[in-house]
C-alpha cells in the first residue's frame, strides 16, 4: 500500500489511480489556494493601515492619507472577492445553458413562468449582445412575452458580481435585499408587461420567423474539469474585462471617502430629500456600468451619509437598465415596447427605492 | 472548409473571428471565414446566444469568444 506502488505506470491499477493522484494534487492545491486567499483577505486593512501610515508616515488626520489607504485596502479586497465569486458563479453557470433555460420556460403559463425567468434569469449565462438572438428563440417556442421579460430583466439586474460584493462589504442583509427585490421587479414587471398584451409592438418578422430545432452545440458535459474550466474562462473573460473599472470605481470612492465631509450626502441623497429617488433612478437609466465598478461608488456614498433605497435605486438602475441594451433590442421592439420596459422596471425600482428608505 | 461566426457584430464577435483567424495562421490552415450577422439566419441556425461558430454547416459553439486553443482544437476535430 505504499505510493511506490500508485506511481508506477505498470501498476496493478493504472488509468484510475493515476486519476486519483491528480484528484488529490488538485484538491490540495485548492485549499492551499484557498489558505493563502484568506490569509491575505482578512489582513488587508491593517496592511493598507501599516503601509500608508507605517511606512510612508502619513498623518492618519489628513484627507489624502484617508483616501489613499481606502484605496490601497479596498482595491485588492474588492478584486480578491470579484476573483472567487466570479469563478463559483461561473461554475454554477456550467450547470444551465440559454437552450436549456429555453426548454423548461417554453409554454409555461404565466406567473409560474415569471418565478422560474427570473430565478433562470440569475443562473443562466447572458450577454447583453445575445439578447436578440435569445428573444427572439424564446418567443418564437411559446414561451410568452411577459415571461421572456422577465428573464431579461432579472438576468443584467442580477450580477453575480454586485451580488457578492455587496455583501462582502455591506454584509448578507443587503446582498439578500438586492437579490430579492431584484427578483420580485423581474417577476411583477415582467407579468405586468404580459398583461398589457403588448404583443403587437414586437416587429412583426420575429413572430414569422420559425422556431428552429436546437442547434447541434456542445452536449451537456458532466466531466467536472469541464465545469472548472468553465469557471476559469469566466475569471478570465470578466475578472480581465471588468478590473479597470473597478479600479476606476474604487477611485472616485477613495475619493469621496477622503474628500467630502460626512453627511454631504444626507442632503442630496439622505432620507429627508423625498426627490432624491426618482432623481437617482433617472440618473442611473442612461448610465451603464458594469457592477464592479458602481459598487465602491455605493460603498462611499452610504458613507456620507446617503441613504439606503436611495443608492440601491441608483444602482439597480445603472446596472439593470442599459442604454446599450435598450439599443440592441431596438431590432426586435419597437419603441413603445421598450419605453414601456424601461418604464415598468424604472418603476419598479422607485418603489423599492421609496420601501427601503421608509422601512430601513 | 467553411467556417463562420455568428453574431450581430458586437466586440465579441470581432474577436472571434480574430482568434479564428489566429487558430487558422498557427495550424497554417485554409479557411473560408463569413460573418453571419443577419438575425434571421442566426436564429434559423438554432442559435440563442451570440457569438456562435459554425465548422461547415454544423453549430459547434455559441455563447462566448473561444480562445485560440479551443478553436485549433475544434478545426482539427472537424
Amino acid at each position: 500500500m505504499s505510493t511506490q506502488a500508485r506511481k508506477t505506470p505498470a501498476a496493478a491499477a493504472p488509468g484510475g489511480s493515476q486519476k486519483t493522484v491528480k484528484l488529490v494534487l488538485a484538491s490540495l492545491l485548492a485549499v492551499a489556494a484557498a489558505a493563502a486567499w484568506w490569509l491575505l483577505f482578512s489582513n488587508l486593512e491593517r496592511l493598507s493601515s501599516l503601509l500608508v501610515y507605517g511606512a510612508l508616515g502619513m498623518s492618519r488626520t489628513s484627507r489624502l492619507s484617508s483616501a489613499l489607504a481606502f484605496f490601497i485596502y479596498e482595491a485588492p479586497k474588492v478584486l480578491m472577492l470579484l476573483l472567487v465569486v466570479v469563478f463559483g458563479v461561473g461554475i454554477v453557470r456550467s450547470f444551465f445553458t440559454p437552450e436549456r433555460t429555453r426548454r423548461i420556460l417554453a409554454g409555461r403559463r404565466e406567473a409560474l413562468g415569471n418565478v422560474l425567468a427570473s430565478l433562470l434569469g440569475v443562473v443562466t449565462p447572458f450577454c447583453s449582445c445575445s439578447a436578440v438572438p435569445l428573444f427572439i428563440g424564446f418567443v418564437t417556442t411559446g414561451v410568452p412575452l411577459g415571461v421572456t421579460f422577465s428573464f431579461l430583466i432579472a438576468a443584467p439586474m442580477i450580477n453575480e458580481v454586485a451580488l457578492v460584493l455587496l455583501f462582502g462589504l455591506f454584509g448578507w442583509k443587503v446582498a439578500g435585499l438586492y437579490l430579492g427585490t431584484g427578483l420580485v421587479i423581474a417577476m411583477i414587471a415582467g407579468w405586468t408587461i404580459g398583461r398589457l398584451r403588448l404583443e403587437r409592438w414586437v416587429e412583426g418578422w420575429v413572430y414569422a420567423t420559425a422556431p428552429a430545432s436546437s442547434a447541434a452545440g456542445p452536449e451537456s458535459r458532466t466531466r467536472w474539469i469541464d465545469h472548472v474550466a468553465f469557471g476559469r474562462d469566466a475569471v478570465r473573460d470578466i475578472v480581465g474585462r471588468v478590473w479597470p473599472y473597478v479600479l476606476a470605481g474604487i477611485a472616485v470612492g477613495a475619493g469621496i471617502h477622503g474628500y467630502v465631509p460626512q453627511d454631504f450626502m444626507a442632503s442630496i441623497m439622505g432620507k429627508g430629500a423625498w426627490w432624491s429617488v426618482p432623481l437617482a433612478v433617472l440618473i442611473g437609466i442612461p448610465m451603464y456600468s458594469n457592477a464592479a465598478g458602481i459598487i465602491p461608488v455605493v460603498q462611499a456614498l452610504l458613507e456620507k451619509g446617503a441613504a439606503l433605497g436611495t443608492v440601491l435605486a441608483f444602482m439597480m438602475s445603472v446596472i439593470g437598465l442599459s442604454l446599450p441594451e435598450a439599443v440592441i433590442l431596438r431590432k426586435v421592439l419597437r419603441l413603445p415596447l421598450i419605453a414601456t420596459f424601461v418604464g415598468v422596471v424604472g418603476v419598479g425600482i422607485l418603489v423599492v427605492g421609496y420601501l427601503f428608505n421608509i422601512v430601513l | 472548409m467553411k467556417i463562420e461566426v455568428l453574431g450581430i457584430g458586437c466586440p465579441k464577435c470581432n474577436g472571434t473571428e480574430a482568434n479564428v483567424r489566429k487558430a487558422l495562421a498557427e495550424l497554417s490552415l485554409a479557411a473560408d471565414i463569413e460573418k453571419v450577422t443577419d438575425i434571421q439566419t442566426i436564429i434559423q441556425r438554432g442559435v440563442l446566444s451570440t457569438p456562435a461558430l459554425a465548422i461547415d454547416g454544423k453549430v459547434v459553439m455559441q455563447g462566448k469568444v473561444p480562445t485560440v486553443e479551443q478553436l485549433k482544437l475544434l478545426i482539427t476535430g472537424a
